[in-house]
């Protein structure tokens, strides 16, 4: 199947930059590379629009290929220090929350090298119970099991200390004793073989382990959470504190702090979860910040990703007067083939075009990887289709260490909050299903086709620069779907469409859930999925909160920022076997918007054709509701008719399920096309609907989809500002 | 929960004659029954050849794990894979051949 992937450091990268690539191969031992701009990403033999340019670079030609490993799964590290060195009796103590105590050997707390046979674990045994382990240095281990198997997501204090004076060995495990349940504690004590200090750094949530290539890397996961442990130099109920560490200090950060004498602060790697309920969560706050003494456990996975740490193969010097665009490297090695697609923008507060496409890079990484069709039981019901995977899904299921999106849920079941541009992304990619970013390339190569310069900015870009990064620009055209938002994102956007700033919203389901971007930890996003939404997976209870920004995740409909009061529109229904089409409405005559309709004849069908759903409104569909905030002189200029029974209102939408809430029966399942103009001399277009973009290429870009939408570009591109209505708002 | 009749062989012609949809409501309780097994050995189709071939495999109970393709099994029409999946879900889900 698959044999070569890559991936690169920056997506957004500017003209004059670099770029620096990251490739490894499965088997191959040479590659090819070449620079192409990506026109349109669409390789469906059937729909003949699938479009590359192939550029000059240094890079293209044959290269060197290796396998590059990747340590997934996440921990924490405290570098190697005398404190811990030196002990030669102690105890290791934590609270726990196993959430796979079945699945194998785990480590809890490692201070172990394998090489030497030296140091002690305190771990999850392969019978599910609480083991101390010990090495001599000498070749000899002994441990000392608990062997009571630890119930699945309940919480223990456990503990395991060693008596260099008795030579003894002892384990403990005491449940938080629940009204309902029957959980027992256990412990034993054994002779000991004899122990010598690891002189190795202390892990918590795995043992050390080494990569193919040599590098130092982690085996043995933990799953679940790990609460307040605390190092003492000698065994119970004697000895002092060595380290008691506090994981509700540093949240937001990859740090973490030890309270005690030694400061002997940690790090954790691949991002596992903080801000999460400890084993004292009261219920009487649901805000980390505000009660973090009972938010002090980190939830750690075992499929946790954050930076692959690939060494770079190439990089690339972008030239300053390469255009802007959509790029990727496009690698072949033997029979298969693999894009890394990066973006090229303009200098910081320049342009070189007057309408901007905003790639949904946040969005993108919040799909990348996605796994739904193999994590999801419903997924088929949801999308109505037989599972019909790519290559790239059968790598993704056999290669766990590549990581998972924000769709997808851990293995041991809980919902996935991170997602990473710092690794293979298999799906963010020319020639894969058109979704996400490739869907989006419906757009690139409708701009080509008809000739409308553009420059690509991107949503990182707009989540650093606010607004100023949109001001330069007449137009701002979005993707087919933008349904990620950062806080800086949405203010900067808003900001831009309260001035002279004109957006053109081309998608569907967009401005949905709050996300968080981090400047201590870039290249990722992080989701809590709160309360409702569309979405494949529960967020947990209590843990509402971001860890990255503090701010309370979700649907920004709950936040009090629904996206009608941003474009106008709102989510409404998804379905994805069939796609409606549009009709006029009153509201289309009127002469604020005979631009729009330009060439459109006063009964024609808009958009009964194209290539997701034989129609342009489908897929996620959005709608006004002036409750949540559509401006009162908002035009409908036309409304989408002839939805499936499988074209469902979505959740958020929904007080009590019915049944009439299918697009066949419902009255409220419809796309609203929408425009409105604003203070600053700007205004909104909003499509509502992500199948839009998929009927531009129909009849070789010849239809009235496409001359809805170039005449909205030719206008709002224009000088001239537009008027705000007279108002009875 | 609905339970198909494997006697039902109409059904199933149905499904053959139309496997694309849209089918009969009854026809669509079988097809969503097919569709909500575990996707732990679920068969499912693999697609190899953008638009062109199409690999019946089956979806393995451990994540990591192999996926299972059936190398005999390769279609050159997308709806003859389906065909095939179907047949297969329909084994799984009644116990019986589809007739």
């Amino acid at each position: 199947m698959k044999k070569i992937l890559g991936y690169c450091d920056n997506w957004s990268a500017i003209a004059g930059g670099t770029v620096q690539f990251k490739i490894s191969t499965y088997g191959p031992d040479r590659y090819e590379a070449a620079l192409v701009r990506v026109i349109c990403g669409d390789n469906e033999p059937e729909h003949g629009i699938f479009k590359e340019e192939e550029i000059d670079a240094p890079l293209n030609g044959e290269h060197a290929g290796r396998l590059q490993p990747i340590d997934a799964g996440s921990y924490g590290v405290v570098p190697q220090s005398p404190a811990i060195d030196n002990l030669t009796s102690f105890t290791i103590q934590a609270w726990i929350f196993p959430t796979t105590p079945e699945k194998g050997e785990q480590a809890i707390v490692s201070n172990w090298r394998d090489d030497l046979a030296a140091g002690f674990a305190l771990l999850i045994d392969d019978k599910g119970a609480l083991t101390l382990r010990l090495a001599d240095g000498e070749g000899k281990t002994s441990s000392v099991s608990t062997g009571k198997p630890l119930a699945e997501r309940r919480w223990y204090l456990v503990s395991g200390s060693y008596d260099a004076a008795t030579n003894e060995i002892a384990v403990c495990q005491k449940p938080i004793v629940e009204t309902l349940e029957r959980l027992e504690a256990a412990d034993n004590t054994e002779t000991a073989g004899g122990f010598a200090s690891a002189g190795a750094p202390l892990m918590f949530a795995a043992f050390p382990a080494v990569l193919s290539n040599g590098k130092s890397a982690s085996a043995k996961h933990f799953n679940g959470k790990i609460d307040r442990p605390q190092l003492l130099s000698g065994a119970i109920p004697a000895g002092d504190i060595v380290a008691a560490w506090d994981f509700a200090q540093g949240i937001g950060s990859d740090k973490f702090h030890d309270t005690g004498p030694n400061q002997l602060h940690g790090n954790t790697v691949n991002l596992p979860s903080r801000g999460c309920k400890g084993h004292n969560w009261s219920g009487n706050e649901q805000n980390w910040q505000h009660a973090p003494q009972e938010y002090g456990a980190i939830h750690f996975h075992d499929d946790d990703l954050y930076d692959a740490g690939w060494e770079t193969d190439f990089t690339y010097h972008v030239p300053k007067d390469l255009k802007s665009g959509a790029y990727a490297i496009r690698l072949r090695a033997e029979d298969d083939e693999t894009y890394v697609t990066f973006f090229v923008r303009p200098a910081k507060g320049t342009k070189t075009a007057k309408l901007a496409f905003l790639a949904s890079t946040v969005t993108y990484m919040a799909y990348s990887n996605y796994h739904w069709l193999f994590h999801q039981r419903f997924s088929e019901t949801t999308e109505t289709l037989w599972t019909t995977l790519e290559k790239a899904d059968v790598f993704l299921q056999e290669h766990n260490e590549l990581g998972l999106s924000t769709y997808d849920t851990h293995s041991d079941g809980s919902g996935v909050r991170f997602a990473s541009r710092l690794r293979p992304i298999l799906n963010m990619a020319p020639k894969t299903p058109c979704w996400s970013f490739n869907a989006d390339t419906h757009i690139l190569g409708w701009l080509e086709s008809q000739g409308i310069e553009y420059d690509v900015i991107t949503d990182e870009d707009l989540h650093d620069e606010g607004a100023s990064l949109l001001e330069p620009y007449s137009a701002v055209l979005t993707g087919t779907h933008p349904e990620y938002y950062t806080t800086p994102m949405l203010d900067g956007l808003r900001h831009y469409i309260n001035g002279p700033g004109r957006l053109i919203y081309m998608g569907g389901n967009g401005f949905i859930w709050r996300c968080a971007l981090s400047d201590q930890m870039p290249g990722v996003i992080e989701l809590r999925r709160s309360e409702d939404g569309i979405r494949y997976r529960d967020e947990e209870p209590g843990e509402y909160y971001l860890e990255l920004t503090g701010e309370y995740g979700g649907l920004w409909r709950r936040l009090g920022m629904p996206p009608q009061s941003v474009v106008g529109v709102g989510t409404i229904a998804c379905g994805f076997d069939s796609s409606g089409y549009y009709q006029r409405t009153e509201d289309s005559f009127s002469p604020r918007v005979d631009f729009i309709f330009d060439g459109i004849g006063k009964d024609e069908v808009i958009g009964d054709f194209g290539l997701l759903g034989d129609g342009a409104s489908g897929s996620e569909i959005d709608a006004t509701d002036p409750m949540m905030g559509t401006p009162v002189h908002t035009l409908i200029v036309a409304r989408s008719e002839g939805h499936s029974a499988n074209t469902l209102i979505c959740p958020d939408e929904i007080g009590f399920h019915h049944a009439a809430m299918d697009g066949v029966q419902s009255p409220i399942v419809r796309a609203d096309m929408t425009f409105f103009e604003t203070p600053g001399g700007g205004a909104v277009f909003s499509v509502s609907s992500i199948a839009w973009a998929a009927s531009l290429p129909h009849n070789n870009y010849d239809n009235n989809v496409s001359r809805v939408s170039g005449n909205v570009v030719q206008r709002f591109l224009e000088e001239q500002p537009f008027a705000l209505p007279e108002t009875t708002g | 929960m609905y339970e198909i009749d494997p006697s039902r062989t109409d059904l199933v012609d149905e499904f053959r004659s139309n496997p694309g949809g849209p089918h009969s409501p009854e026809l669509v309780l079988v097809v969503n029954r097919l569709r909500v097994m575990p996707v732990a050995d679920k068969h499912v189709l693999v697609c190899t050849k953008r638009g062109k071939e199409w690999v019946l495999a089956k979806i393995p109970s451990e994540r990591g794990a192999k996926m299972e393709l059936f190398e005999g099994q390769v279609f050159d029409d997308y709806y003859k894979g389906v065909w095939e999946v179907f047949k297969r879900r329909w084994k799984t889900v009644t116990g019986r051949d589809v007739q």
